[in-house]
């Protein structure tokens, strides 16, 4: 038997039992839409590879991470002793911030394509889910060094929960582990970070990827109205792909080098005495909401409490009409509700750049 | 429905022999620059995984360690200590005799026992029995003796080093 035939004999032989030949028929006809705003359909490939990224240089880390009364110090081991640990916990907090950067730009561009729309709603949906697992992914692997900063914003990032009417202190309680933050705090921010959180998250991104694969990629309404002999598109398999493909490579490049060049740094133990430091600020992330907060707080008769609670409302309010978008603007015509939709969209972008940029404006 | 597509570039003309060059050479290079990549991955990941065997290589290079205060150590017990990173026992014989060797046991590395009553060492997971005093192994599957080290007891404690 020649090597041609031994291969295709094993290849029929695991055709049959998997149908790797329907697949490869489903791949041989999926294509892409090509047109001026094709570019933006890479965002979401890209958001995909940092996580695999986060994935792969997590579990490094957990090989000398320990939670606990020993987390500050094993950061430390890992920083300064291990060799190259510097680089892979550089990569991974790097590696954050951009997979929640190639998130946001993949979630704009859905949102300006109208690509919520019949029949992606599952897909805005379960994609505005990951974009709220991924900020607690953030949110709970600050604390994990257990440095300076990490103690006060977790500190500060638990007075939000905390603001709910009523429930706020237990829930508050139940996240620290008690009425401060400390070793009982990392180890359950730990367990939600490694465990938790992953088991929420990869399930739902496979549900989301499969409906990616159910639906195609959604053409903006602009080339919608086309009649179809005017539209263009090129096969998934290999075009697409290998543009993909070059993409991840090209995040890979930028990411060795941010992580290399400017590696993360670890701040001093967390001591529960000591003052916070000057200029503390949240992540960038995070920046928005905390200047909207502070902003309504200097509204006169918002001042205190009541302020705090309208940011928190006027925050889920905002938050609550993004996510059920889908189901305002449905008309496939352009009209009065897409373009409120639209409007919708820029005030969003708009608010959240400008508060952005006040936040580090007015760091002291 | 009726889209127009956009060919792989492959199928749109057949090939002359001056793109196949081309295009081997392309191949050549991208093999080239992926070898590269995978090594600048894996260089540093193998690195960081291997750091605790680099530190514990140091640990083995030791050649003599000290034990405070084991002078003191009573007639007939044992004192378990490590001697760079592995397990081993110092021996005061009921006869005033000093012995120190290994306590992995050579048959498959469990750490083993020394018992006064029956004056041997024991190694509990597979019955292997050795000589306290000379380190042989006595019956039972180990297939060599376990190591002495040279003791030099002193005042302020007991030297152990390589024999």
């Amino acid at each position: 038997m020649t090597t041609k035939t031994l291969t295709n004999s094993l290849y029929d032989w695991v055709d049959e039992r998997l149908g790797l030949s329907e697949l490869a028929a489903f791949a041989r006809h999926k294509t892409v839409p090509v047109h001026s705003q094709s570019f933006w359909y890479y965002w979401g490939g890209i958001s995909l590879f940092l996580f695999l990224v986060q994935c792969f240089t997590g579990v490094l880390l957990l090989v000398y991470y320990r939670p606990g009364a020993e987390a500050y110090e094993s950061v430390r081991q890992i920083t300064f002793v291990m060799h190259f640990g510097w680089l892979i916990r550089s990569a991974h907090a790097w590696s954050a911030n951009l997979m929640i950067f190639a998130i946001l730009v993949h979630m704009f561009s859905v949102y300006f394509m109208k690509a919520y729309r019949k029949p992606r709603e599952f897909g805005w949906l379960s994609g505005m889910a990951l974009l709220g697992i991924a900020s607690v992914f953030g949110f709970s692997g600050y604390l994990l060094p257990m440095d300076e900063l990490s103690y006060f914003a977790t500190k500060v990032g638990l007075e939000i929960p905390a603001a709910i009417p009523w429930l706020g202190s237990a829930v508050a309680n139940m996240l620290r582990g008690g009425p401060e933050v400390g070793e009982f705090t990392v180890q359950r921010f730990f367990a939600l970070h490694v465990v938790v959180l992953p088991a929420l998250f990869l399930p739902l991104l496979a549900f989301h990827l499969w409906l990616v694969q159910r639906h195609g990629n959604a053409a903006p309404p602009s080339v919608e109205a086309l009649p179809p002999s005017e539209r263009k598109s090129m096969p998934f398999m290999p075009n697409f792909l290998r543009k993909d493909l070059a993409m991840w490579l090209i995040s890979l490049n930028i990411l060795a080098l941010l992580a290399s060049v400017f590696p993360w740094s670890l701040g001093k133990q967390f001591d529960s005495l000591a003052p916070a430091p000057i200029g503390i600020h949240p992540e960038w992330y995070f920046m928005s909401p905390f200047e909207m907060l502070k902003l309504l707080g200097m509204i006169k008769f918002l001042q205190g409490e009541p302020g705090e609670i309208a940011g928190i409302l006027l925050f889920t309010l905002g938050i609550g009409l993004w996510i059920l978008i889908p189901f305002y603007d449905i008309k496939k015509e352009s009209g009065q509700r897409a373009r409120a939709a639209h409007y919708f969209g820029l005030l969003a972008v708009f608010a959240l750049l400008a508060t952005t940029v006040i936040g580090y404006w007015t760091i002291r | 429905m009726n889209e127009e597509t956009i060919l792989p570039n492959q199928a749109l003309e057949p090939e002359t022999p001056g793109e196949q060059a081309t295009r081997r050479a392309f191949l050549v290079a991208a093999g080239a620059a992926g070898l590269c990549y995978t090594a600048a991955l894996a260089y540093p990941i193998y690195r960081y995984l291997a750091s605790p065997e680099e530190m514990a290589l140091s640990a083995t290079a030791v050649t003599e360690v000290t034990l405070k205060d084991a002078q003191k150590l009573p007639l007939g017990s044992v004192l378990m200590f490590k001697f760079g990173t592995a397990p081993a026992m110092l021996i005061h014989h009921e006869d005033g005799r000093w012995i120190a060797m290994t306590a992995v046991c050579t048959h498959l590395g469990c750490t083993v026992q020394y018992e006064p009553q029956a004056d041997r060492i024991h190694c509990a997971c597979h019955g292997g029995v050795y000589n306290p005093y000379t380190g042989a192994n006595v019956s039972g599957p180990p297939p060599k003796p376990l190591k002495l080290f040279k003791v030099t007891p002193g005042e302020a404690g007991v030297e152990i080093s390589r024999a």
